[in-house]
């Protein structure tokens, strides 16, 4: 299987104080889905950093096959500029790739439709709820049809309701187009439902402390959180995150 | 119920205080070139009038002027700043240098300078200059104010220095421009009125002229007259840009 991105024996160092991540190594494959978790301060948000190129490695290599305009990256707050509507602000990557606007703006319609927002193109982020605005924030993300589609803790801000209808539309947005998904979090369950391999940090500097396959059909299937693939999974997850919390550097 | 006392406590305390300064006139016999009452004062606003709005207009427009012209520069060099950080470091100490130079030790070069044929010309630079700084850091600053994560999407979708700027950064410090621009209406009113005592007499009549004039006559009740105009047009012009302040803001954030 191919690889979007990878990290090989990398480290990097906060400026001056010590390590912030590593060594690691991880290769993302073509259409995976990996999910990145660990405790506070471990360095996993600088990791989706790394492999979206967002950030340099203080050594070692990080090898990305998708090109710029094919990685995008959702953040744990919607980051939608208030001074446009939510239209505007979907369009954004298309127009400043060279998109002219007219079509830049036509496509992000489609996209605010796919993710639940039709018509919404109008809307000022500020009128929109946290979930809508998060739902937004995706469709900007997913309107340049990326390669490898980034999401740092994108969930952790909204109840629990609707963290759940926003995985289950994620993967069914993913089964369209199938990008490589990278995503951070810190919460077990979500890890473990949305991911097929997760991959457990330890305590920082973050160093892979093991990691969990999920074999079961993506989407899930409804009940999928009563499967006893779903539990055991995560309560492999917990175990690796109990483990990795002790081992200190 | 509320409103209506907020808008009468001070009305009863300028009343009481204008009651006061009447009665310890009439009653102390004070010259009216000391002090005059408040009474003669009105009469002298009123007859005033005819020359005292022209020159109010003298005044607010040089100001005015002065405010646009100080805040395209300050844009400008603020947006030239944020493209170079080597600009930057340039020009920060000189701006700390000119800011902290009180613009009237400045006036008498500006008007030698700029004023000798053409004073107004000087009253306008001198307001310019005092205007400026308020909007200038306030710019800097806005333009520094961006979200962050919304900077590393612009680097993700490789945007250009010129993309980031007209698309995000500016955007992003219009709070910042329209509160400088809030304070630099009130410095270059103040740098007007100080520009216009340190031209001296004849150079541009506005209002400070007026109250210069006023006084070199000793109509002190002309003086108070011409200061009242002042007041009045200051706290105007601060309610007006007060208000489109809060009209862009609700634009801005979209609600």
């Amino acid at each position: 299987m191919s690889i979007a991105a990878a990290l090989e024996d990398v480290e990097v160092d906060y400026r001056g104080r010590g390590r912030a991540l590593g060594p690691i190594s991880l290769a993302v494959a073509e259409g995976e889905i990996i999910a990145l978790v660990g405790p506070s301060g471990c360095g996993k948000s600088t990791a989706l950093r790394l492999l979206a190129g967002l950030e340099p490695a203080s050594r070692g290599q990080v090898r990305r096959a998708a090109g710029r305009g094919e990685t995008s990256v959702v953040f744990q707050a919607p980051t939608l500029a208030p001074w446009m509507s939510a239209g505007a602000n979907v369009a954004l990557p298309l127009e400043l790739a060279g998109t002219p606007k007219a079509e830049a703006r036509s496509q992000a319609a489609e996209a605010l439709a796919r993710v639940g927002l039709a018509g919404t193109e109008g809307s000022r982020p500020a009128q929109l709820s946290g979930g809508m605005a998060m739902r937004a924030s995706l469709a900007r993300a997913l309107v340049t049809r990326p390669r490898l589609l980034m999401l740092d803790e994108p969930f952790a801000a909204l109840d629990e309701i609707t963290r759940r209808t926003l995985a289950d539309d994620v993967l069914a947005l993913w089964s369209q187009t199938r990008p490589a998904i990278v995503f951070v979090t810190h919460n077990v369950e979500e890890a473990a439902y949305m991911a097929e391999r997760i991959v457990v940090l330890t305590r920082g500097p973050g160093r892979i402390a093991g990691e969990v396959r999920v074999e079961a059909p993506l989407p899930r299937p409804p009940g999928f959180r009563t499967w006893p693939v779903f539990t055991e999974a995560a309560e492999t997850i917990s175990a690796l995150l109990a483990r990795g919390a002790e081992a200190g550097p | 119920m509320n409103r209506l006392t907020d808008t009468l406590a001070p009305l009863g305390l300028i009343l009481l205080l204008l009651g006061g300064w009447e009665l310890a006139c009439r009653m102390t016999g004070v010259p009216a070139y000391f002090l005059p009452p408040p009474s003669q004062v009105a009469v002298a606003a009123v007859e005033g009038l005819p020359v005292l709005v022209p020159a109010a207009w003298n005044t607010l427009s040089v100001a005015l002027v002065a405010l646009a012209l100080a805040a395209a520069c300050a844009l400008a060099l603020a947006i030239l700043v944020g493209l170079s950080p080597l600009i930057e470091r340039a020009v920060r100490p000189l701006a700390s240098a000119l800011q902290v130079t009180p613009v009237v030790a400045v006036a008498p070069l500006i008007l030698i300078w700029a004023g000798i044929d053409h004073p107004e010309r000087a009253v306008i630079a001198l307001a310019v200059l005092v205007a400026f700084f308020p909007i200038f850091s306030g710019a800097v600053t806005g333009l520094r104010s961006a979200d962050p994560d919304l900077e590393r999407l612009f680097d993700l979708y490789g945007a250009n220095r010129l993309q980031r700027v007209m698309r995000l950064r500016l955007p992003a410090a219009v709070p910042f421009l329209m509160e400088g621009l809030k304070v630099g209406a009130g410095l270059a009113i103040i740098g007007a009125v100080v520009a216009e005592f340190a031209a001296g007499s004849g150079g541009v009549r506005g209002l400070a002229w007026q109250i210069l004039d006023a006084g070199n006559k000793l109509q002190t009740d002309r003086m108070i007259a011409a200061l009242l105009v002042l007041a009045v047009m200051g706290v105007a012009v601060h309610a007006g840009l007060e208000r489109l302040e809060r009209a862009g803001l609700r634009w801005w954030r979209g609600r």
